[in-house]
């Protein structure tokens, strides 16, 4: 446990050092949040189902933390980790493979949250942002879009032979997240080919999931996202704990 | 001489593909000593360590250390081994004294960092990035983070490479000092220099193969070489008559440049006394022992650095 802690608070510390990872989780939603914001700014709308656009655009925005932790974050991490050495530096200590990764998962998690805290007291301060779902079931619903996204990014980092293809690929898969999802254009503006695409979209279904929880929603509703999002979270953690490498 | 053994490895082998890399090694390393494993690159050093400290799972053959098989026991022990390794690097941004902090976090047991800090000479970069250091700091602070669980066995793989000659002395000096803290160092290099002058015993590697194994002196006896006496003449003389000095074994002269050699260790004083006593004037007499490099071109067949 000790060594467990003493290395989550040390990676939690390196990505509070990492300017381009900081930016992504904690400064870019913001921008977001006031572009958008000034354009349409939060009135009550049919379009949202009774929601503004700023209501819908948070939880899609949170959404979109998840990926870049995820797909960026954690996967170039480890794919860098492995390839200049790290992992196996830490291979010739007691440090087992799983204090590895869960001190990064636990790291990405508590950097997720706090982006999505700021991005969430922002838009209360400035848009008054509504709020129409209860705390525990948009907990519950960002924990498991995490934790999915998260498994996916370790599987990155397994497959991806170097440091550079796992950035190349998480790239080439987290773009197309950001835009086909809903994450940062709502999917109600999509004409219907587009949308059939979103469907292969694994954010999409996070998109899903942490609009409704927010718009209170019930989870009845929402099986097919939550399906889909656990099937992605067991096939991806079974895939690298397979294709761990330390080096 | 030797004392408790300490890394016992029989008939290893490893390989990569087709090639191999291990073809059937044996040794052990008692307590307490400096061994090291000198060949060139790619001869199965890296392999070899590797295996020892349990980074690698051997084809075929026995590996023990400490009386543990690396293998089953990984991570006992990995609390009683000090490792560093060839490619490795730490993550840019951490500080020097926050992976000397993480790293003792590692293990049970562990020693104060802040005396390794200054043991190693890096106390005023505590506070320094990792990518901001030199060569020569990066990997003093690896020295200092293979000691930090206060091992019996230090393993060090190509400590001194890419390193300039200051850097390289220091770190022979490191070494030295860690053995007289009573560890044994068990340490791979190309530079047979360093071997030479570095270890109690070496073992030289070549193309997966052991081929000798004993302290530098006695492989440099072995060789029955004998001492080369180098001299230049001032005079025009006839050098066939060096010939007739006692202990010369063989006399080659390339233009006014002697060199005289010879087994025995009166050669010295009776190349001096002829020159003297028959008036030849000379400059720049030295003499050339062999050295750890000749062994390994006579016991090959080929230079080290090819």
């Amino acid at each position: 446990m000790k060594k467990f802690s003493k290395l989550a608070v040390t990676e939690f510390r390196l990505f509070l050092r990492e300017p381009e990872a900081a930016f992504f989780t904690f400064i870019f939603p913001i921008l977001m949040l006031f572009i958008f914001g000034s354009i349409y700014g939060n009135r009550q709308t049919e379009f949202f189902s009774g929601y503004g656009s700023v209501d819908a655009s948070v939880p899609a925005y949170i959404a979109m933390i998840i990926a870049t932790t995820g797909l960026l974050s954690i996967s170039i991490t480890v794919a860098m980790y492995r390839e200049r050495g790290v992992l196996k530096r830490y291979r010739t200590t007691p440090l087992s493979s799983s204090s590895v990764m869960i001190s990064q998962i636990l790291v990405g998690f508590i950097m997720t949250l706090i982006g999505a805290v700021i991005l969430i007291i922002t838009a209360k301060l400035l848009y008054n942002l509504r709020f129409g779902g209860n705390v525990i079931d948009v907990a519950i619903a960002f924990i498991l879009s995490s934790s999915s996204f998260f498994a996916l990014g370790f599987l990155l980092a397994g497959i991806a032979p170097t440091a550079r293809s796992a950035n190349v690929i998480g790239m080439a898969i987290y773009f197309p997240n950001l835009f086909l999802s809903g994450a940062t254009f709502p999917k109600q503006v999509f004409p219907a080919a587009l949308d059939k695409i979103s469907h292969f979209i694994p954010l999409r279904y996070v998109v899903e999931v942490m609009q409704g929880m927010w718009f209170g929603h019930n989870w009845s509703q929402h099986h097919r996202d939550v399906v889909i999002l656990l099937v992605i979270l067991v096939i991806s953690v079974i895939i690298s704990a397979l294709t761990f490498r330390w080096e | 001489m030797p004392g408790q053994s300490v890394v016992k490895v029989n008939t290893l082998c490893k390989r990569y593909g087709k090639v191999k890399s291990v073809d059937g090694i044996s040794f052990e390393v008692y307590q307490g000593e400096i061994f090291g494993m000198v060949g060139p690159n790619g001869a199965g050093k890296t392999t070899t360590i590797e295996c020892i400290e349990s980074l690698r799972r051997p084809d075929a053959g026995e590996v023990e250390v400490l009386g543990l098989d690396p293998v089953k026991d990984h991570k006992q022990l990995c609390e009683r081994i000090g490792v560093q390794l060839q490619e490795s690097s730490l993550p840019d941004r951490l500080h020097v004294d926050e992976a000397l902090d993480l790293f003792s976090s590692f293990y049970r047991k562990s020693i104060n960092w802040q005396e390794l800090l200054l043991d190693l000479g890096l106390q005023e970069k505590a506070r320094n990035a990792y990518v901001n250091l030199s060569g020569g700091q990066k990997q003093r602070l690896f020295i200092a983070l293979a000691l930090v669980n206060d091992p019996e066995i230090v393993f060090f793989d190509e400590l001194t490479t890419g390193l300039d000659p200051q850097a390289r002395r220091t770190m022979w000096e490191l070494v030295h000092r860690i053995r007289d803290k009573g560890k044994t160092v068990f340490l791979t290099t190309h530079f047979m220099e360093e071997a030479e002058r570095l270890c109690d015993r070496v073992a030289i590697i070549d193309c997966g193969k052991l081929i000798a194994l004993d302290t530098p002196e006695n492989l440099i006896r072995d060789l029955k070489e004998g001492q080369r006496i180098i001299f230049t003449l001032q005079d025009n003389v006839d050098p066939a008559q060096f010939h007739r000095i006692k202990y010369a074994e063989s006399v080659a002269v390339s233009s006014d440049r002697i060199t005289i050699s010879g087994s025995s260790d009166h050669l010295i004083s009776e190349v001096v006394n002829f020159l003297t006593g028959n008036g030849i004037h000379f400059r720049d007499l030295r003499t050339e022992q062999p050295s750890l490099e000749d062994v390994f071109l006579k016991l090959t067949g080929h230079q080290v650095r090819n």
